[in-house]
């Protein structure tokens, strides 16, 4: 299942990479791939959710997204508050996930 | 041997199960097993229970075990580190995947909340981690440097510095704790569709009652506004008329329900469109047409119920995006930026409407 196209705010910088992996191990949707054993690649892109697992863990600053929650309720609850989008996970009323 | 002070103050908790305060002489490897608790990987019928509670309840809110190092069957210093959230359900899961293994369970406190969540929460997170490794001297427990963590905790775990700080090195296990013994028996290694996270009918089945619950609600609300306006009469409130004329809008509004927080996430992947708003809408407006050919309404009522049910469906179908696993927070804000305006002037015009249509059934207009 894929969302819209062409809508993440991913952004991957090869000069920086040093092909370690890691980025393929942690994301969810298989995004990105190594090539030819040497430098990572972003293999498709519409199917990054912005969970920003690959950023956190690029010890290299090769990866840039702007991470968050792809929930509706949790963004009109940030539109209305003026906050960052939240899901209310930690609160104990309501959690959206 | 060596000496052991377990009367520390941060090793409070630990010192008061240990028969050796104050401080006397112990063999080390006699430490581990008087830090741990000893899990089963069996589960009774109360984690059964408390799974169900999860799914359909707030009680997930408070579903939690205590954070703390633990052992399933009978580890020792080569058996591997599995790192958990203490949301139970998850700590269940994963210790049922363990069955017939030897292993160590470090369970990070993620106020009793999920990885995937604790994760986009930040309580599952680096600092968590080392400062759990610290706590519970993990270097002196295993003889390797190894630590295999959540995929889905990754988005909060920097691993390059959780390995800088405490030596251990973190492999992230595959998605599904099922797949847990391939991957060991791999080598650490997990399959690209280990990686990926799956959405199957059935996992938006079990996420259906969440939608469904708040979305009743509302519709509670609706329904007795509904009966109230429907009921409204210059001599008062008439309560035949309420349930009469109020009839086809209750039911209309719970199969937009419906619509939105059933139909749409079960068949998500054969709706077309990949917007959550279009494709509620569209299933809604099917629904409402059908349910309007059976009940056949008087014309505005039908002609109102075209406007707005299929955009209830639609909003609700929105809402759905905070339980799916691929939904981007720009790809949301993007079909926000669209639907919300259509909302709000819907939902505008829908008043209006009700007014001209009250107005006119007392015949003032
Ligand atoms: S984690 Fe960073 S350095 Fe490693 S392969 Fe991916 S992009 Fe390259
Ligand atoms: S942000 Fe998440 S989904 Fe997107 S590429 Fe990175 S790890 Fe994959």
């Amino acid at each position: 299942m894929k969302y819209l196209a062409n809508v993440t705010s991913l952004k991957f910088f090869s000069d920086t990479c040093t092909g370690c992996g890691r980025c393929v191990e942690v994301c969810p949707h298989a995004v990105f791939i190594i090539v030819n054993g040497k430098k990572a690649a972003i293999s498709d892109k519409d199917r990054c959710m912005e969970c920003g697992a690959c950023v956190r863990n690029c010890a290299f600053g090769a990866i840039t997204v702007n991470a968050g929650v792809g929930c509706a309720a949790a963004i009109i609850n940030g539109m209305i508050t003026g906050g960052e989008p939240s899901c209310g996970c930690g609160d104990t009323q309501n959690a959206c996930c | 041997m060596k000496i052991i002070s377990c009367c520390s103050p941060q090793h409070k908790e630990i010192s008061d199960n240990l028969p050796c305060c104050p401080k006397q002489e112990m063999p080390e490897r006699e430490l581990v097993p008087s830090i741990v608790s000893k899990v089963s990987a069996e589960w009774t019928w109360r984690d059964y229970l408390g799974q169900i509670r999860c799914r359909i309840s707030s009680f997930r809110n408070s579903y939690a075990v205590k954070p703390g190092f633990y052992a399933v069957g009978s580890p020792d210093r080569e058996s591997d580190i599995f790192v958990s959230a203490n949301y139970k359900l998850s700590f269940d899961i994963l210790r049922r995947a363990l069955k017939g293994l030897n292993a160590w369970l470090l369970v990070l406190d993620t106020k009793g909340i999920n990885v995937w969540c604790a994760a986009g929460k930040g309580t599952f997170g680096t600092e968590e981690l080392i400062k759990r490794i610290v706590e519970s001297r993990l270097e002196k427990v295993v003889n390797h440097r190894r630590i295999i963590a959540p995929q889905l905790g990754a988005p909060c775990i920097a691993a390059y510095i959780v390995q800088q700080k405490t030596g251990f090195r973190i492999s992230y296990g595959p998605v599904d704790a099922w797949d847990i013994r391939q991957y060991l028996e791999a080598g650490y290694k997990a399959t690209e569709d280990m990686r990926r996270v799956k959405f199957t009918v059935w996992d938006r089945l079990v996420l259906t009652p969440m939608e469904m619950i708040p979305a009743l609600k509302i519709y509670a609300i609706y329904a007795a506004l509904m009966f109230f306006i429907m009921g409204l009469k210059p001599s008062g409130i008439i309560f035949k008329d309420g349930l009469a004329d109020g009839l086809p809008f209750f039911i209309l509004g719970f199969l937009a329900v419906l619509s939105g927080a059933l139909i749409t996430p079960l068949l998500l992947p054969f709706i077309p469109f990949r917007s959550f708003a279009i494709k509620g809408w569209l299933v809604g407006s099917m629904v409402i047409l059908i349910a309007i050919k059976y009940i056949s309404p008087a014309m505005p009522v039908a002609a109102f119920s075209l406007l707005f049910f299929p955009l209830a469906s639609s909003y609700i179908a929105l809402q759905f995006t905070g339980s799916t696993v691929f939904t981007s927070m720009s790809g949301v804000k993007k079909e926000l930026r669209y639907a919300m305006p259509v909302y709000i002037s819907v939902a505008f015009i829908s008043i209006v409407l009700l007014v001209f249509f009250k107005l006119n059934q007392w015949g003032i207009l």
